[in-house]
């Protein structure tokens, strides 16, 4: 897993560096957030200090109300050896005894120009997604009217040639044969393309072609969130396959259940509008729609109308 | 399940050409082939995923094989790997 150092937040966000710049490499070990409201007041018990601190207004002008002895050492208590950072918010200027702490103690003091609760989200948002629990699958990842369909099977059952014909049928290629997933939340999985072979897709006979120069910019992207996953098999006699779709499977990745389809693999059975009409039913009975059962409430409708007929 | 760990000693490290005859080899056995490096793990059998690893001279790679054929799936990765790539 990726570290997150604090000169990557000066990187990515508008901070500005005011003091402390010996600890940016520093490792930020956690998404959580401090605000060491209590801690100002000299209340250091459960001092989280191996997390970023975030000071705000409040705890600001609580900080100035202090003496100048005081200060002096909610600041050095602040700055623990293995704090990753302070952020000021509001653009708000900083004490002389913060930047004499933190430059003794190397713990860098980072400057926002936003609200705090804008920091909070940004920097929650930016370290949440750093820290997702991930996972590589081998499989293809295409965005198919908008729904992200991620197509596993065994090596050489086609997967590729499917992804190209729904490329050409104007759907997106996401990524070819190794899919990596991180969970944001707990309910989503995101996937996306190792850079290395970002928007390349391997077909046997030709190599490896580039999708985005064929194709255009619009038969690519970048990420998409998995909400299908489309099993190829190839097709076993004497397996059952699904007739209705009446029951949805669903298989687990990382923390999430994502409905499962199988799919039998013949030659000359035209997988890419297979896929199409499978995209569409799904978003369908995500807006309600549930064909299969309708048909079976109807069926059950017609039974016992004839069951009446009968008596 | 069978495993064995190699160390990648050519100088270009696992290229593309290199990756072909691994992942052609691999397609012969019907066992779940894959190959480990740095906390990934990938199907052997496909070559954009053994090529996403992007793998260095030096690095030490794991192969594990899982199946009906495990043993000649890694002893034949085996060869292929001590012929080209590294020991």
């Amino acid at each position: 897993m990726d570290m997150v150092r604090t000169k990557d937040l000066l990187e990515n966000f508008t901070l500005t560096l005011v003091a402390g710049e010996d600890g940016l490499h520093r490792e930020i070990i956690t998404s959580d957030i401090s605000r060491p409201g209590i801690e100002m007041t000299g209340f250091f018990e459960y001092y989280p200090k191996e997390r970023l601190q975030l000071i705000g207004k409040t705890e600001m002008a609580y900080f100035l109300s202090l003496s100048d002895e005081q200060r002096k050492d909610r600041a050095e208590r602040l700055c623990t050896d293995i704090t990753p950072g302070i952020v000021i918010s509001r653009g708000m200027d900083i004490p002389e005894s913060m930047i004499e702490a933190a430059n003794k103690s190397g713990v860098p003091i980072l400057q926002s120009p936003r609200k705090t609760t804008r920091v909070i989200s940004r920097l929650t948002n930016y370290l949440e997604a750093k820290y997702a629990p991930s996972t590589a699958v081998h499989g293809v990842l295409v965005d198919v009217y908008g729904v992200g369909v991620l197509i596993t099977g065994q090596s050489g059952v086609g997967k590729s040639e499917t992804a190209l014909e729904l490329v050409k049928r104007g759907h997106r290629l996401v990524a070819d044969d190794s899919v990596e997933i991180r969970q944001e939340d707990y309910d989503s999985l995101i996937g996306n393309s190792p850079p290395l072979i970002e928007h390349l897709l391997e077909i046997r006979g030709l190599g490896i072609i580039n999708v985005m120069t064929l194709f255009g910019a619009g038969s690519v992207r970048n990420y998409k969130k998995i909400s299908l996953i489309m099993n190829l098999e190839l097709w076993d006699e004497k397996k059952q396959y699904d007739r209705l779709g009446l029951e949805e499977e669903t298989m687990k990745i990382m923390d999430v259940h994502v409905p499962k389809l199988i799919v039998p693999v013949r030659p000359g059975r035209n997988l890419a509008v297979i896929i199409e009409v499978a995209a569409m039913n799904f978003r369908l009975k995500r807006m309600g729609v549930n064909a299969a059962e309708e048909f079976s409430d109807r069926l059950t409708k017609m039974i016992e109308q004839e069951k009446d007929g009968l008596e | 399940m069978k495993e064995q760990t190699f160390k990648i000693t050519a100088e270009t490290g696992v290229h593309a050409r290199p990756a072909t005859l691994l992942v052609n080899k691999a397609g012969q056995y019907e066992s779940e082939v894959e190959v480990s490096y740095n906390d990934k793990k990938v199907n052997l059998k496909s070559i954009m995923g053994v090529m996403s690893l992007g793998i260095p001279n030096g690095a030490e790679i794991t192969i594990t094989a899982t199946g009906g054929d495990e043993e000649d799936a890694l002893k034949g990765v085996s060869e292929v790997i001590k012929e080209h790539l590294g020991e």
